[in-house]
């Protein structure tokens, strides 16, 4: 463990706070944009009952790809830099994001839905008032599944040539250094658990007390 | 809210009048709801409603009955769009519901689901306040009406701030009725509403309804399949038969006196004849009773209605001869208290009481004598020959 703690390691261009928060902004961008494509479209399935086999083949076909050859197929096409990654990252982020959205918002109480029509919601009321809302729970497990894969998948951004915290195991394994290769799965594995601790407070603060089981929260 | 606030009592609840001018009831606006040759056949080619033709009279509670699967929901629902008929008007104050946007003739029809169908993710306060939220009101008159309508609905505020998973069944329906109250509309729905709650709590919510209604005047479609709720609220009850029909569409008291079919008469029930004194209002003899106070030293001869110091029933003391101490152990207890309105509660006090003498009460609970089954039978014929009885 001596490489992690060199204070030689935390400083510079190339030192490890600097592939933190490079691999962090792989993570977060990648996340932003799956769930810009995930999200509508798992909320909209789901709202509407129709095409629950285009969600299941999607994930499916998704989750069947493996990430280093997308990513080796899209730098033959488009080039080193990070938009093969991103091509990758993205497409690894999407089944479980889409997936629990789309479980989180067929699994709200009929008679809810039901209620929110009755009153005189919308269907943007419906979705956005009542179905979301109540899918938070689920559609944040998504996010947190999506997103401990996308940590530990960013590793191979370094593949290509890009940075984030896979330079220190693609370095360290390319100069027989294991010190810097532990180094760098212990950060990724440090980066998970951080990224998780953040999607467990923002999921305190956004998912409404009265979705907690009863007896745990809610009383304030 | 001591100081300016003024509790007026309406029907047992107090209700606050403020300073912000609280409006409990808008009346004046009666609506009728009328259904013409309305028929609902779903994709499978089942025949939901058939040809539907019934008028709900404004300001009055009208029970849709009948067992599953015989169209009340459907109809109930075509009213407020939540299924379109295939067939057929539906008006609502004389104007077809399909030429109006669903979403906005919703906010106007107040609706009351099973199991309440409450925001899992939203305070009580938030529930209640939703439709004057869609309807545009600002947040805190929004909130301010919800308040109002907990209150009205007898819950204590302090629920506003609870989730609905923090509720029993019976408070999520009051919350439920809140809800479809708060914008005022003068058409309530209400689906099966208090099928899901254990009977004591739907007696509670029943007479809470009839309450509300005395006060609000609405005009009601209550839906359920139970033919005793349908007897109770119901001022019109049109009883659905399988397959859409609608069987007879009359007053409670006729339909258990001439019902119009065997369907109907046996879906009322074999005990309707009893049923039937339930509408009956005539005057049945009281007579004097023997009474005595625990503690007292008497001679016991018959039955003798040992009372408590404000003069409500005790309990019966019989079988000891000679001079006795009422003591509370040797009471036989009663059976159910007529207090003087129909002559179901008359004989049913006669024939519960251990003494065949049905205790009479007033509206304190105190005792003002005693009824015989005899004499209810009696009434019950001089009613029948003054032509009370509908045939």
């Amino acid at each position: 463990m001596g490489w992690l703690f060199d204070p030689a390691h935390w400083s510079g261009s190339t030192g490890i706070p600097v592939r933190l928060v490079e691999h962090f902004g792989y993570t977060l961008l990648t996340l932003v944009i799956g769930a810009l494509i995930a999200v509508p479209l798992g909320a909209f399935v789901g709202h509407t009952g129709k095409g629950g086999f285009v969600i299941v083949g999607l994930s499916n076909a998704l989750r069947a790809l493996p990430t280093t050859a997308v990513l080796i197929l899209v730098v033959l096409w488009a080039g080193l830099g990070d938009f093969p990654v991103y091509v990758a990252l993205v497409l690894l982020a999407i089944p479980p994001i889409m997936a629990g959205t789309y479980a989180g918002v067929r699994a709200v109480d009929p008679v809810t839905v039901d209620a929110a029509r009755g009153v005189g919601m919308r269907e943007s009321g419906v979705l956005l008032q009542v179905e979301i809302p109540n899918a938070l729970p689920l559609i944040f497990g998504g996010f947190r599944g999506a997103a401990l894969q996308v940590v530990a998948t960013a590793t191979i951004a370094a593949y290509t040539g890009a940075g984030g915290l896979g330079r220190f195991v693609f370095d360290g394994l390319a100069l027989q250094d294991f010190g810097q290769m532990l180094a760098g799965a212990v950060l990724v594995a440090l980066l998970a658990v951080l990224v998780d601790l953040g999607f467990a407070g923002l999921q305190r603060l956004t998912v409404s007390p009265g979705l907690r089981p009863v007896g745990t929260g809610g009383k304030r | 809210m001591p100081g300016y606030a003024e509790r007026v009592k309406v029907f047992g609840i107090y209700i606050q009048g403020g300073p912000i001018g609280v409006v409990v009831a808008t009346g004046g606006i009666r609506r009728v709801i009328e259904f013409r040759a309305v028929t609902k056949r779903f994709e499978d080619g089942t025949i939901a409603v058939d040809e539907l033709d019934l008028t709900v009279e404004a300001g009055t509670i009208t029970v849709f009955v009948g067992p599953s699967g015989c169209g009340k929901t459907t109809s109930l629902r075509m009213v407020n769009r939540m299924i379109d008929p295939t067939s057929g008007t539906i008006l609502v104050d004389g104007k077809d519901v399909l030429t109006v946007d669903p979403p906005t003739l919703r906010r106007g029809i107040g609706y009351v689901i099973q199991q309440a169908g409450l925001f899992p993710h939203r305070t009580v306060l938030d529930n209640v306040a939703t439709v004057p939220l869609l309807s545009g009101w600002d947040k805190r008159k929004a909130r301010t009406r919800a308040a109002e309508l907990l209150e009205i609905v007898g819950l204590d505020p302090a629920f506003g701030k609870r989730y609905p998973a923090q509720l029993s069944g019976g408070q999520q329906q009051r919350v439920g009725v809140a809800r479809a109250l708060a914008a005022d509309p003068p058409v309530l729905l209400m689906d099966e509403p208090f099928s899901a709650v254990d009977p004591v709590v739907r007696e509670d919510l029943q007479n809470e309804l009839l309450r509300l209604q005395a006060e609000l005047d609405k005009t009601i479609v209550f839906v359920t399949h139970d033919i005793d709720e349908a007897l109770k609220l119901g001022e019109r009850v049109a009883v659905f038969q399988t397959g859409g029909h609608l069987a007879q569409y009359a007053k409670p008291a006729e339909l258990l006196s001439a019902p119009a079919n065997d369907f109907v008469a046996s879906f009322v029930g074999r005990d309707r004849g009893y049923r039937t004194l339930t509408f009956l209002h005539a005057d049945v003899p009281v007579h004097p009773v023997t009474t005595a106070r625990l503690g007292e030293r008497v001679t016991i001869t018959d039955w003798t209605l040992v009372v408590d110091e404000q003069n409500r029933p005790k309990g019966w003391l019989s079988g000891v001869d000679g001079e006795v101490e009422v003591a509370e152990k040797d009471l036989i207890s009663g059976g159910s208290l007529y207090d003087g309105t129909t002559l179901r509660g008359a004989l049913d006090a006669a024939l519960s009481s251990p003494s065949a003498l049905g205790v009479v009460v007033d509206d304190a609970g105190a005792v003002t004598g005693v009824v015989q089954a005899a004499d209810v039978i009696q009434a019950l014929a001089k009613a029948r020959a003054a032509g009370e009885v509908p045939k």
